[in-house]
């Protein structure tokens, strides 16, 4: 196994890490950013890098081409190996990175609560289906339903329509009052009022019906037809797909693992991003989720306090607070409602791993005993999918992070470390 | 970017362009099914973000591939049957 050390390693190469990178790179320090997929961006960005559309995107991406970052890309962080050292999964085998001051910017999965059918083939997150659209999962012609909640839905169906899809239904599942009221919310950002009044008009003639939300899809081998409910009146769509999930849950595996405090579901950082944990900062949707421009901006405060430059970090505080009142008003419109607890029935898969029914986990009274009688949990998502949805269904916590983080070949688990190279210089065209 | 390139979908070769990944490529093959579960079930790509994992398949014989993640490359061969 190779050996690097940096003064600043960042995890996540989404907005979030991508400005924390760029403001290390900048003042000259030696810097690596990691990310699991083979471009930078992260979800939020995914084939920007390829073919850019939006204009901070552009901007940020030809930033980071141009800086002097060491870039690891399809690089997974598995584990911690000593103090200060991660352990990452790269297609060439296993690298050891050794950090000063560690920027956790891992962003955010869809959140998908389970109901009858949701295992189907064809059920997909609308954040998922896009990043699949995007490298190339052929989409026109097919007739998509887009549930759940969250401004991501018009987004995606935006996206979707534009290449050729038919939507068949929006179906957000806040009340319209709320969506309403997050509205006028948006007055404060007149850039995002604007980006939503663009996707409304682009949306024109699409059915858009707050207040509903899908309780069963079916079909045999792959989702041919879903059924909704308002709370009084049930129908049935038929589709090609359902796009749906419920907003954005925080990836939360690494602070974990490296001990970082939470608090109400969220990495707890102070006012210079820092966690709990000395020398280890955090920034964007695992500090609470806001969307990419408060990732930005609270990258660039996290990249500018790990190079200690309080000074700089400050001057963007006021910046960080507008995002994060956005953030709280998308909280608040886009609560879930309790009814969604009850979709699932005692026969539905929730650990879709190991293939572990409602009526199972309903036995155990936490998250650890569940897992430890039933494996949820314990398969290839190590608990990404189910713990979500069972912190939603019975509110528990998954206290219980173990590495690997995720399934790795046994020769990265075995490989010897070789010599560190210290602050290498990042080569051209920023690939190690 | 309108370079293409062909790999095997469970023997068949399918033609892709230069920057699809392979599950968009067993998409357009007209793979529904990715693998099955523990009980049997059919199951696809549900994050499409590495996140999930049920969209695993077999890429040049190495099992419990994410499919959503690995790009396309010329020759490779993809199971879903195994």
């Amino acid at each position: 196994m190779t050996s690097h050390a940096f003064e600043v390693v960042v995890v996540g190469a989404g907005p979030a890490g991508i400005a924390a990178a760029c403001t290390v790179a900048d003042a000259g320090r030696p810097v690596a950013l990691v990310d699991n997929s083979p471009w930078l961006g992260g979800q939020i960005w995914r084939g920007e890098e390829a073919n850019p559309v939006q204009r901070a995107a552009r901007q940020w991406l030809k930033r980071a081409a141009a800086a002097r970052v060491t870039i690891f890309r399809e690089a997974s962080v598995f584990t911690v190996s000593l103090p200060q050292r991660l352990l990452v999964e790269t297609p060439a085998g296993a690298v050891e990175l050794g950090w000063q001051r560690l920027v956790i910017a891992t962003g955010a999965r869809e959140r998908f609560v389970p109901f009858p059918g949701w295992t189907l083939p064809g059920v997909v997150g609308p954040g998922g289906l896009q990043a699949l659209v995007k490298a190339g999962w052929p989409i026109a012609g097919k007739r998509v339903v887009v549930a759940g909640s969250g401004p991501l839905l018009l987004a995606v169906a935006d996206g979707l329509k534009h290449r050729g899809a038919h939507i068949r239904l929006i179906a957000e599942q806040a009340p319209s009052s709320r969506v309403l009221q997050f509205g006028f919310a948006l007055g404060r950002h007149p850039a995002k009022l604007a980006q939503g009044l663009r996707l409304k008009a682009r949306l024109l003639g699409v059915p858009y019906r707050c207040g509903c939300w899908p309780v069963r899809a079916s079909g045999d081998e792959a989702a041919r037809q879903v059924t909704l409910t308002d709370g009084r009146r049930t129908w049935t769509e038929t589709c090609d797909y359902l796009a749906c999930a419920f907003g954005l849950a925080p990836n939360l595996e690494l602070p974990r693992l490296l001990g970082c405090r939470l608090a109400d579901g969220f990495v707890q950082v102070n006012e210079f991003q820092e966690t709990s944990v000395k020398d280890v900062f955090c920034a964007g949707e695992p500090t609470g989720i806001a969307g990419a421009d408060a990732a930005l901006v609270a990258g660039c405060i996290a990249g500018f306090a790990a190079i200690g430059n309080p000074g700089q970090a400050r001057a963007l505080f006021g910046a960080r607070a507008r995002w994060q009142r956005f953030g709280r008003a998308l909280r608040d419109a886009f609560a879930m409602r309790p009814e969604l607890r009850r979709l699932a029935e005692a026969e539905t898969v929730v650990c879709r791993c190991e293939d572990v029914r409602r009526g199972e986990l309903e036995r155990h009274d936490n998250w650890r005993a569940a897992k430890l009688h039933t494996r949820c949990g314990m398969g290839n998502c190590q608990g990404r999918v189910c713990g979500d949805a069972a912190n939603f269904l019975f509110g528990w916590t998954n206290d219980s992070v173990r590495p690997p983080l995720l399934p790795v070949r046994v020769t990265s688990l075995l490989s010897p470390v070789a010599d560190v190279n210290q602050n290498p210089t990042p080569p051209a065209g920023n690939q190690p | 970017m309108a370079e293409r390139l062909t790999i095997l979908v469970n023997g068949q070769p399918v033609d892709v362009r230069a920057g699809t990944v392979v599950a968009a490529a067993l998409a357009q093959a007209g793979v529904t099914q990715f693998r099955r579960s523990l009980h049997g079930e059919p199951r696809g790509p549900l994050c499409g973000m590495g996140v999930c994992g049920e969209c695993r398949v077999t890429i040049n014989g190495q099992p419990h591939c994410r499919s959503c993640l690995t790009l396309c490359a010329p020759g490779m061969e993809v199971r879903t049957d195994d």
